[in-house]
Parts: structure tokens; C-alpha cells; sequence
């Protein structure tokens, strides 16, 4: 199949995006380049400078808001990609009413609280609309550790689902970007497999 | 009893468990996690409530910060 008509049938669908930080630019960024025609993004946090080790931002966009940014970049790359984004903070009453049109939803949180409650609502409130987390990316090398799992049609995880984010253990831009880059790769042969 | 968990058979003395033993069985300490029973998920104020019996399909999920 040519590019151009993956491009063609990815345009049709609708992916959401939690939260807009190394996983979800760089996630939304992989997903706009390949053709994905409308990404709902979901954020309200703000740039700033040591976001920049890992997230699709620039130094002239510190202080920005990560959503605005992101829609931003997203326009330089393909301004035929509909961004639909939204500066909220995400909770158990307004996740089902953003995501509802989805196809699919990308899980993209820094923190596992956040993660917890967004998969547990997604389950439970928008049945049948397929999770893709990313869990355990921290550090460095380890290249081979980072895997993809399918839990069932709904369930997807990336990442080494053993590394934890600390003071001594920093999310840094290549653990994290193959995480993105494969949360946006099962998307993409998810979405590929539907029927249009 | 037998089940599967993440796709690996485990046997308990226990004809049934409810997920909040099964954690403590296991020695499963991690605090933020996802757990499927059969394909439905498990919230945590059901792990109390939640009975495994023999022959479930049991899927737990880590969820580690960072992203």
C-alpha cells in the first residue's frame, strides 16, 4: 500500500490524546505525519524549560500552554490535521464527555494516579473504545526492554512496565520518544485494520 | 484453585480469593495498577468485593510514572 492512501484512510478517524507531554507531543506530532486526520488533545499545564529534554516543544515556546504549542507545531507540519484541543485538567466526570468520538485514546500522563483513573474511566464509560498506555520509560538504554502488549481488543500497553520516574531516574527524549513513537504505531495498525 | 495470570498459570490452596488477597498472596505491593478479570475491569474499591475462581483469566497492569 502507497502512503498516500494510508495517509488517505488514517484521515477519517479521530484520536485522543491525554495529556501533552513527552508522550502526548510526540505521540500527536508521529500521528499528524502519518496522515491521522483529527486529534483531540487534552492538557492544561504550561511549557517549561526542562520539559524540553523530551517534549515536541521549542525553546521560543516556553511559558506557552502546552496545548497551544502543540496545535502550533502541528499546523507547521500538516495544517490539513484538525487539532481539537482542550485546556482542562482531565478527572473521572469529563473524560468520557471529551473522548466520546474518539476511535481510539492514547494514554499520554506523566503521573500513575492520573494514568489509574483515565484507563479506569475509558474501561467503564466508553466501552469498546481502545486505551493505548504507556508505562515504564525512565532512565536510559535498555532499548530491548521496551516492549508492546496487547491485554485484550480494549487494553494495549507500552513501554518496560518496570521503570519509574524519580529524582535519579529522569524521563529523557529517547526512552520516552520510542514509547510515543510505538503508542503511535499501534494506533496506527489498529486504525488500519478498521474498515471505512 | 487454577488460574491464569498474565498469561501464566497459578495455582492457590483457596477454592476462590478476592483480588485484595491474591495481591497480598502474591506479594504484589505496587499501589497503582489495572486489573481485568475475564475482560472486565476491576476497579480498587472492588478488590475487596472482587472473588477470583478457578479458571479466570486474571490481567494486571503496572502503571509507572513517567511520560
Amino acid at each position: 500500500m502507497r502512503f498516500s492512501e494510508v495517509k488517505n484512510h488514517l484521515s477519517k478517524f479521530t484520536v485522543g490524546i491525554a495529556g501533552a507531554g513527552g508522550l502526548g507531543s510526540n505521540c500527536a506530532v508521529a500521528l499528524a505525519r502519518s496522515g491521522v486526520g483529527t486529534l483531540v488533545i487534552v492538557d492544561y499545564d504550561v511549557i517549561e524549560t526542562p520539559n524540553l529534554n523530551r517534549q515536541y516543544y521549542f525553546k521560543s515556546q516556553v511559558g506557552l500552554m502546552k496545548t497551544v504549542a502543540l496545535e502550533e507545531n502541528i499546523r507547521n507540519i500538516d495544517p490539513e490535521v484538525k487539532v481539537i484541543s482542550h485546556q482542562k485538567k482531565l478527572d473521572k466526570f469529563n473524560i468520557a464527555e471529551i473522548f466520546s468520538g474518539c476511535n481510539i485514546i492514547v494514554e499520554a500522563f506523566d503521573s500513575s494516579e492520573m494514568k489509574e483513573i483515565l484507563i479506569e474511566t475509558v474501561q467503564i464509560l466508553l466501552p469498546g473504545i481502545p486505551i493505548i498506555v504507556g508505562s515504564g520509560m525512565a532512565g536510559w538504554g535498555k532499548t530491548n526492554e521496551i516492549t508492546s502488549r496487547k491485554i485484550d481488543d480494549t487494553l494495549y500497553v507500552c513501554g518496560d512496565e518496570s521503570t519509574e520516574v524519580s529524582e535519579n531516574m529522569p524521563p529523557i527524549a529517547p526512552r520516552v520518544g520510542i514509547v510515543a513513537n510505538m503508542q503511535a504505531n499501534l494506533v496506527i495498525e489498529i486504525l488500519m485494520k478498521i474498515k471505512y | 484453585m487454577r488460574i491464569l495470570l498474565n498469561n501464566r498459570e497459578e495455582e492457590f490452596s483457596d477454592k476462590s480469593i478476592s483480588v485484595s488477597d491474591m495481591l497480598i498472596l502474591k506479594k504484589f505491593s505496587y499501589k497503582m495498577r489495572i486489573i481485568k478479570i475475564n475482560g472486565t475491569l476491576i476497579s480498587k474499591d472492588k478488590y475487596d468485593s472482587t472473588v477470583i475462581h478457578d479458571g479466570d483469566d486474571v490481567q494486571m497492569l503496572y502503571l509507572m510514572s513517567g511520560g
